[in-house]
């Protein structure tokens, strides 16, 4: 073992638009080891979602990508394109956001799932149709529905299939960007015991990315919570969500009910104001115009990551005060 | 899961009704098009008649043009062409003609409407297929190159000349053609009577005749090929699947070649079809620069009478010719597009 799965450290992401440069990501360390369920939230906006298409360098070509990113302690950040392409799904596959849009609307589904079948040497041309079909019936589909398209299917069936193509190199890594946003809550709950029953039965680690707090707390061992770009609390799923350190911790919690306190389905609290622009980041701490507890140093100390608890960290002035 | 209840269903229920209502379905999609197609038709027969009518220029004395003839010789010319009639039963005549399949007389060539057409159908349908299909190839393969390149100097001046071309009027094109070139081609016709007999004179004197009007046509139409190919690539290439592509492991090549142009594609292919009907129209004024015998020409000539049953027949030929390429178009789309075969 000794090395991590995925080993994040200061990885950094800057898009360089018309207007300048806009910094996404500004510092992420993070670590996946091998089998553990790693979950990144935060507002829409924060750039969770930069991070999972920056491990594989799937990123347009105005971002720039910085800090190192190690995958099985091989740094993707350096890889020259031939490597990257025999990493690509091979070693690391992503299970992206709506699935509507994700497979290739005039393809079959079946055909979409042999494409890296083929492309990284899995099986021969007369073996990969009966793999097609144990990877659907992995996901609960009958095998004969390689045929369909993916508008003959529903949501949920859809995601299925993504959720299978990701699984058809045998990966040990599974980067799974807001699998369940689309979908119902009832679908949603399937797919979600479907991602841990699959990823535990095979012992394939998983970063799991969603702005959904109750959706990581179901999946994820370790939670990581972004904001403006950086992790400003991580730690033990249930540990972060019970006692959050960080106050947007603790206003992102409080913004989903807990289901059987009636407490707070009466009292919802969200959170005022809106997630700041990445190009024009107030100066000391990001969070601190909507922070509830903010205090006169938050405004010029830009606060890093520290530990507060085993096994825990989180950047707020409020933990390091006497 | 609605999945494997819905499939555990299939064995009972979805064998005999899926085919069945998806065939009867496609079956029924089929002939409401055909009787759109057949009432288009109709239209264009009735449209036509009478459009013709209100052409200036009198039939009778443009066939008689340069002959001494009398106020009695005129009348009895067009008693015979039965000018003399009412319009309403002028008309009720010529629907009678098409029923019995015919076009008429010519008032100029005196002969078969039918003989004129079935001789100049080739020369047309040889020059507008070569240069359209030329068109074809270098508007996607230009539009291909200068949507991957966005914003590129290929794609800024491709682009451009396709425009200025496409704005081009295709007589002055042609003229300006025939200037440049000097003598290297001939300035008209199908081929020259001085070509001796044989298969390889013969093919290689026509392809000389036909580079000029040709290449003038491929001027005019690539632009829109270009244009629409690029567009629809720009499109797709914002599409998230590509983004899976690429996460798959495929070489850039790759994800354009199988992923992203077969899928822009697909609305190229109408405008193809579209265009093949209408370009046979589209070729009279190319003709005419360089008196190519073709439906073009025959159109152009025929307006001088006006010609009133070559028009008409002429006209009912194109039309048709739209008609049918539209049907076409129509039912290869359902072909190709799996998402237009659900519907």
């Amino acid at each position: 073992m000794g090395e991590p799965l995925l080993e994040l450290r200061d990885m950094t992401v800057t898009y360089h638009t018309g207007r300048g440069p806009v910094p996404a990501v500004r510092g992420v360390d993070l670590v996946v080891d091998t089998g553990q369920t790693v979950g990144l939230a935060g507002e829409s906006g924060c750039g969770k979602s930069t991070v999972a298409l920056a491990v594989l360098r799937l990123l347009p070509t105005t971002a720039r990508l910085g800090g190192k990113v190690l995958l099985n302690g091989e740094d993707v950040v350096a890889m020259k394109w031939g490597r990257l392409r025999a990493v690509r799904w091979a070693s690391a596959s992503v299970v992206f956001q709506g699935a509507m849009h994700a497979l290739n609307p005039v393809r079959p589904v079946g055909e979409q799932l042999a494409e890296p079948i083929l492309l990284h040497g899995g099986a021969g041309a007369n073996t990969v149709s009966s793999r097609v079909g144990d990877l659907l019936e992995q996901v609960g589909l009958p095998a004969r529905r390689a045929r369909a398209y993916p508008h003959e299917l529903s949501g949920g069936q859809r995601q299925r299939v993504m959720i299978a193509m990701a699984l058809a190199c045998d990966p040990q890594l599974i980067i799974a960007d807001e699998p369940t946003t689309a979908l119902d809550v009832m679908v949603q709950a399937q797919v979600l015991d479907l991602v841990s029953r699959l990823v535990s039965e095979l012992g394939i680690g998983l970063m799991m990315i969603s702005h959904d707090l109750s959706v990581l707390a179901s999946t994820c061992q370790r939670l990581a919570v972004m904001y403006a770009g950086r992790i400003i609390e991580q730690g033990p799923a249930r540990q972060v969500l019970q006692a959050p350190a960080h106050p947007y911790t603790k206003a992102l919690s409080a913004a989903f009910p807990t289901i059987g306190d009636p407490e707070s389905r009466l009292a919802p609290r969200g959170l005022p104001g809106d997630p700041p622009d990445p190009s024009a980041l107030p100066p000391g701490c990001p969070f601190h115009p909507r922070c509830p507890s903010a205090f006169a140093d938050c405004v010029d100390t830009d606060v890093a990551l520290r530990p507060v608890d085993t096994g825990r960290s989180a950047a707020c002035l409020l933990e390091v005060r006497p | 899961m609605i999945g494997p209840v819905s499939t555990a269903l299939a064995p009972d229920l979805a064998p005999p009704t899926t085919p069945g209502g998806r065939g009867g379905g496609t079956v029924r999609h089929l002939a409401t098009k055909l009787g759109g197609a057949v009432v288009s038709l109709l239209m264009v027969i009735v449209l036509g008649f009478f459009l013709f009518r209100v052409l200036p220029g009198d039939p009778v004395k443009t066939i008689t043009r340069g002959a001494p003839v009398g106020p009695q010789q005129l009348a009895a010319l067009r008693h015979e062409l039965g000018l003399d009639k009412p319009i309403a039963a002028q008309f009720v005549d010529y629907l009678a003609q098409l029923a019995r399949g015919d076009l008429g007389e010519s008032y100029q060539f005196r002969v078969p409407v039918s003989t004129l057409i079935g001789e100049r159908i080739g020369p047309t349908v040889l020059l507008v297929g070569v240069a359209t299909a030329l068109a074809i190839l270098v508007g996607l393969w230009l539009g291909t190159r200068a949507a991957w390149r966005r914003g590129s100097r290929f794609d800024r001046i491709s682009t451009g000349v396709a425009l200025l071309l496409w704005s081009a009027p295709t007589f002055w094109l042609g003229l300006v053609l025939l200037t440049v070139t000097g003598n290297l081609f001939p300035s008209q016709g199908l081929i020259n009577p001085n070509t001796p007999a044989g298969f390889l004179p013969q093919t290689l004197d026509l392809l000389h005749h036909l580079t000029l009007p040709c290449l003038t046509l491929v001027a005019v139409l690539y632009a829109q090929y270009l244009l629409v190919m690029r567009s629809s690539l720009l499109e797709e290439m914002n599409a998230d699947y590509l983004v899976t592509a690429k996460a798959k492991g495929l070489r850039d090549d790759l994800v354009r070649r199988r992923h992203a142009v077969p899928n822009a594609m697909l609305p190229t292919v109408t405008l193809i079809f579209l265009n093949l009907g209408l370009v046979v129209s589209g070729a009279v004024t190319v003709e005419t620069v360089f008196s190519w015998p073709g439906l073009g020409l025959l159109t152009y000539q025929a307006l001088q009478g006006p010609d009133l049953p070559l028009l008409q027949g002429l006209f009912v030929v194109l039309a048709g010719a739209v008609l049918v390429m539209n049907l076409i178009a129509e039912l290869l789309y359902q072909v190709i597009d799996p998402r237009v075969r659900a519907t």
